[in-house]
């Protein structure tokens, strides 16, 4: 038998003119964590995407167990005993968790489906990896934790030996990683192989093996975790030194407070309490970085600020006035920014070109308008402006904003946030899912809004960015602003309030 | 739709390819009505000979293809506007049953009022009971998150129902054997403006909606506004676009259009209200809106298209025995080859474009 | 008294089946994700099918495979359209609908021509089984019908647990809610689609052979008049299963049956408000006034496999 459990060798992915993969090789030892490091847009999900046969490789070749394999879909890869927990995970809400479990085998003879011996069966193996999971929810009801373990369930049912696990830790607080970590481990001494797609870098050097690096689509290096310090491995993934300085200047602390909310409460979207009494106050000049997992209200946060979300309890202020329950329209009209969570989702109309899609915040201003009608020379104009002060890569102001690359939508999104001089900037996950240059650029915008003097609120779940980025740091967890701690607190204290110990808590507990 | 000359340049392009492809689609259809055609045993020239002569073959012909398309080209918006705001209306027969019986209503329970005020009323009340009949549909969407497919087709049988309870109950010509309202007066009626045709007023009033409907999505902020709740809700909201609004008032529109056309049938030509009186321009309407791409230009065309063929099928019929069913059946097929054909180009843009597009990780 | 309600009860039945049994295809093709607005036009195509085949062949169980397979025809270009094109679902449906009533009338007229009467033909008659039919009241209400009666409603029961409790249901089920997550487990969406909408088809040919060979022995030539729309409202309105479909079509038939009695009894009530019951009940239910109906989440969205 081969040393080798998986070998891709030079697999290349086109799509048209676009090089995802260009001659990757891949070797993954039996019962080794592997990661598959690189960051966004590296081609790391591409390339699994390929050996779980959802993509087709341009070229190369697959070996499993030494021998060539030809894996034309999914089918394929679970009957080579491949799993894949994908980042968005692939489940069917409106089903119960057996159901999810058993979707898709053909493991009987007779059509019937004997969903009771299936539940025993995926009991039996949440035991053995001591996990709890109860068959008959649906998995609309589950934690996102537990839809996770609920996948990793999904896989080792079909007697997955190789697990690939695409950005695992995104959905989950530094205490779930560990958790995750302890199953990984788990797997690891059942003799499990496990790719770790990730593109942080203190995880992979804590769990993993072995390492590779991808970059623009291809191999960058190969190495022993134990052998490479953190610092090697950032410059192999970026090309370069990262630069994680941002130019800051001393804005003072006597600046009038810009935003103030007050015992804010709020129904998240399933109708449930989705904050559940905020207090916090942002000056100008200042960035306020909300930390904590995604979920724990953030979104709800911002929504409520923009009059997106109904407010049912508390004040909001903006610059002095109170906008509690307003409509949106009269906040756009404070002079507040919104750079939205979901790109695609909120931000941007996909099939609208830069100047409509610029329209989208300024449709209401009497600049853009003459009566009833849109004056779309000066919104043209206006748009032309944004192209060049933000350096957006386009055709042209007609493009559709949808043949721009994530970078360019994200500077088009910013700069038509920034160009009307809000006096509040609201960021939520400004550089998610960009690579580095386009964020440093973007991190860099927002802290000069800073440094001008407008109050900025951060939503990220990258740890690093808000620590990196914020004058103070306010903490989220279910909906409660656990504290607020100055940027130079440490992560682990950090990731304790993320979980939702509250510093005062912890320290009773010492 | 910003007027700089790329873009313009574009549009016009994309109009001209789309038309270009509606050609072709056309011609395929028209070889399978052949083909039909020849299997009855009939000759498709002569077909064709009649079809040529009840829609553009005469004066009278161009006059009937048009009152024709008129109401096509009206039932056509009602899906497009609907469509433009991401909705999907099929309730225009609904609409068209409830504006026609309005104006029938008042054309015969409104009494002394003269020309033209009298008919200006009727179109008014058409207008506003088809429109809030479309405005119903759209308050259970934004109020109850109905799906609007089906609550129109249901208000469809509904309306088609209530207009037929007018017409045996309250509207009623007690001196006729069946259920049918008496004729509308004078100084109700759309009046027919050119000798020799049945070219009417409502035929004015359905073009000045087509350049309301032009001017509305591109021109105006409402319009604006209105896009971009039908392309993507969650951005709509995001620019605190009130969604809500913009869909209750494109389903207004739309049944006001449909209503529209619903009066033209009723006091323009039929004059006398009957049951089930549409000829299913509000289905058909759908297919015409599809084959312009809901674009007012390609909605003028299309509905003429269609509005020339419905005139000179019953010529066809008469001199033939074809039966027009026959050349609906040909209408279906053109739509089905026209939006296969848009799905082939779209595809073969969509792989240019990626050339550009993200090189993401996906 | 008895006899009265015996005799109602049972022309509800009668007038629910052709909405029942287009349904049951139907469950299965919005399960699935696949909207089929195009029903009526296929169950048109049906009842002419069945008609002339019955009369070219002289065996109504010919009639009625050429009446399925006409309707599985439509599913086909349904299918192609929707799936593999990617075309809005609600436009190609609209498009059969179209097609479905031209061809009809056209095919009618090639085989019957204009003005001739209607031709007497192999038709479905009413199933005397000896001892339960004479039940007095029961065996009217349960007993008096013809076979396809029978058939439609053992298929139900058929149909209800391939649905729930097998693994081609729980496929079926899967793609309307979550189509790229069946594809990651290996499930071949489009085929599964592509079965569910031909299956749909069928039963929609198949209650348009019902309606002109079952129902009655005669094809008119807007005869379905709207039973396709109103077999969407069924499948709404009954949850989007078999037995909710079957409940869903009783109240709408019995809906129609109240129609004929009025207008037969010459009572002075408006049947029009009568006619209406149906469609008012759908909008009720889809407000969540009669119970809530969940439409599946990946409905009326094609799956592009990346």
């Amino acid at each position: 038998m081969s040393e080798y459990i998986l070998e891709m060798k030079g697999v290349s992915k086109y799509f048209a003119h676009v090089r995802a993969n260009y001659k990757v090789d891949l070797q993954v030892r039996r019962g080794e964590v592997m990661a598959l490091l690189g960051e966004n847009g590296a081609g790391k999900t591409t390339l699994m995407n390929i050996l779980y046969g959802l993509y087709a490789p341009s070229e190369g070749e697959i070996f499993f167990n030494g021998e060539k394999v030809n894996i034309k879909e999914p089918q394929d890869a679970i009957k080579h005993g491949i799993g894949m927990v994908h980042q968005h995970f692939m489940l069917v809400q409106a089903l119960s968790v057996i159901e999810n479990v058993v979707l898709g085998m053909k493991g009987s003879k007779s059509p019937r489906l004997d969903l009771n011996e299936a539940a025993d069966r995926l009991k039996e193996l949440a035991a053995k990896y001591s996990m709890e999971i109860n068959p008959w929810a649906k998995v609309w009801q589950l934690s996102v934790g537990q839809q996770q373990r609920l996948e990793i369930l999904k896989a080792l049912y079909r007697g997955a030996q190789l697990f690939i696990l695409d950005e695992p830790t995104a959905v989950l607080t530094p205490q779930e990683v560990e958790g995750l970590f302890d199953m990984i481990r788990l797997l690891k001494s059942e003799g499990k192989t496990i790719i770790f797609i990730s593109h942080k870098l203190n995880e992979v050097l804590s769990i993993c093996d072995r390492i590779t690096v991808l970059r623009l689509g291809e191999n960058q290096a190969i190495c022993n975790a134990s052998e490479i310090t953190k610092d090697e491995l950032a410059e192999l993934m970026v090309g370069r030194p990262l630069n994680n300085e941002r130019h800051r200047e001393d804005t003072g602390d006597d600046n009038p407070v810009v935003l103030k909310l007050e015992g804010v409460t709020c129904n998240n979207s399933d109708g449930l309490p989705g904050l559940k009494g905020i207090d916090l106050e942002i000056r100008g000049g200042e960035i306020l970085g909300i930390a904590g997992v995604d979920g724990n209200g953030q979104r709800e946060l911002a929504e409520v600020i923009t009059g997106m979300t109904h407010v049912t309890g508390g004040k909001v202020t903006i610059s002095g006035d109170d906008m509690t329950n307003a409509d949106p329209i009269d906040i756009w009209k404070k002079d507040v920014s919104h750079v939205p969570e979901d790109r695609h989702k909120h931000g941007v109309v996909l099939g609208m070109d830069l100047v409509e899609n610029n329209l989208l915040i300024n449709h209401f201003r009497k600049e853009f308008q003459k009566g009833p009608f849109v004056d779309w020379k000066a919104i043209e104009k206006d748009t032309e402006e944004i192209i060049t002060d933000y350096h957006v890569k386009t055709a042209g102001k007609n493009e559709l904003i949808k043949n721009l690359s994530g970078g360019n939508q994200q500077k088009m999104v910013i700069g038509r946030a920034l160009e009307r001089d809000p006096k509040l900037l609201l960021a939520l996950h400004p550089t998610r899912g960009l690579d580095i240059g386009a964020t440093e650029y973007i991190q860099q915008c927002i802290m000069d809004q800073r440094n001008k003097g407008v109050a900025v609120l951060l939503v990220s779940t990258e740890l690093d960015e808000v620590i990196s980025m914020s004058d103070r740091i306010a903490v989220m967890y279910e909906g409660r602003i656990i504290g607020i701690v100055p940027p130079t607190t440490s992560i682990s204290d950090i990731g304790l309030m993320m979980a939702g110990v509250e510093p005062d808590k912890k320290d009773d507990q010492e | 739709m910003p007027g700089s000359g790329k873009q313009a340049k574009t549009k016009l392009k994309q109009s001209l390819s789309s038309l270009l492809i509606g050609v072709v689609a056309l011609l395929l259809a028209l070889a399978c009505g052949c083909l039909i055609i020849m299997i009855m045993g009939k000759s498709p020239l002569a077909a064709f000979n009649a079809i040529y002569l009840g829609s553009i073959g005469s004066k009278a012909a161009i006059g009937e293809t048009i009152v024709k398309a008129a109401p096509l080209m009206l039932t056509a918006m009602a899906f497009a506007v609907t469509f433009k705001c991401g909705l999907l209306n099929i309730g225009a027969e609904g609409q068209i049953y409830m504006g026609g019986m309005a104006a029938m209503t008042v054309a015969q329970v409104v009494k002394g009022v003269p020309y033209p005020l009298h008919m200006i009323l009727c179109v008014i009340a058409g207008m506003l009971v088809g429109g809030i009949w479309g405005g119903i549909a759209g308050w259970l969407k934004v109020r109850f998150k109905a799906d609007e497919m089906i609550t129109t087709i249901m208000l469809n049988y509904i309306g088609l129902q209530f207009a037929n309870f007018m017409v045996t109950n309250v509207i009623r010509d007690p001196a006729a054997s069946l259920p049918q309202s008496a004729r509308a007066p004078e100084s109700a009626q759309l009046t027919q403006f050119i000798s020799g045709t049945r070219i009417h007023v409502g035929v004015i009033f359905a073009a000045i909606c087509l350049a309301f409907y032009y001017i509305f999505l591109w021109k105006t902020t409402a319009g604006y506004r209105t896009r971009v709740v039908g392309m993507n809700q969650h951005a709509a909201h995001f620019a605190g676009i009130n969604s809500k609004k913009h869909v209750v008032l494109a389903m207004f529109m739309a049944g006001a259009f449909s209503g529209l056309a619903g009066v033209c049938e009723i006091l323009g030509l039929q004059i006398r209200m009957l049951q089930s009186f549409s000829p299913g321009y509000g289905f058909d309407g759908i297919a015409v809106a599809m084959l312009g791409n809901n674009s007012p230009l390609g909605i003028l065309i299309s509905s003429l298209m269609f509005g020339a063929l419905k005139a000179g099928s019953n010529m066809m019929q008469i001199v033939t025995q074809i039966p027009t069913a026959t050349i609906s059946l040909v209408q279906g097929l053109v739509i089905l080859f026209v939006v296969a054909s848009r799905f082939l180009v779209d595809r073969a843009e969509k792989r240019g474009n990626k050339k550009l597009a993200k090189g993401g990780n996906r | 008294m008895a006899g009265f309600i015996s005799t109602f009860l049972a022309s509800a039945v009668r007038c629910a089946m052709p909405m029942f049994i287009a349904a049951l295809g139907l469950v299965f093709s919005e399960r699935a994700g696949i909207v089929n607005i195009g029903v009526e036009g296929m169950m048109i195509i049906g009842a002419i099918l069945a008609y002339a085949g019955s009369f070219l062949t002289g065996s109504k169980w010919l009639g009625l495979l050429f009446a399925g397979l006409g309707g599985m025809a439509f599913g086909l270009i349904l299918a192609f359209w929707a799936i593999t094109l990617r075309v809005n679902q609600t436009v190609v449906g609209a498009a059969i609908n179209i097609i479905g009533a031209g061809l009809a009338v056209t095919i009618n007229r090639m085989i019957f021509g204009v003005n001739t009467v209607a031709p007497k033909i192999n038709n479905f008659t009413q199933l005397h089984i000896p001892v339960l039919s004479d039940i007095p009241f029961i065996g009217h209400i349960l007993f008096s019908y013809n076979i396809l009666v029978y058939i439609a409603i053992a298929l139900m029961l058929v149909l209800h647990y391939v649905l729930f409790h097998t693994e081609l249901g729980l496929s079926v089920r899967a793609v309307g809610e979550n189509p790229r997550a069946c594809d990651t487990l290996g499930i071949n969406v489009n085929r599964v689609r592509y079965g569910a909408t031909l299956f749909g088809g069928l039963m929609a040919g198949l209650a348009g052979g019902y309606l002109s060979i079952g129902q009655l022995a005669v094809f008119v030539e807007d005869m379905t008049s709207g039973r396709g729309f109103i077999a969407i409202a069924a499948v709404v309105f009954g949850k989007r299963n078999p037995v909710g479909a079957l409940l869903a079509s009783l109240v709408f038939g019995a809906g129609e049956a109240v129609q004929y009695k009025l207008t037969a009894g010459n009572i002075d009530i408006p049947f029009q408000f009568a006619q209406m019951i149906p469609y008012v009940l759908t909008i009720l239910s889809l407000i969540g006034l009669v119970g809530k109906t969940e439409t599946p989440a990946a409905s009326g969205i094609p799956y592009v496999k990346e």
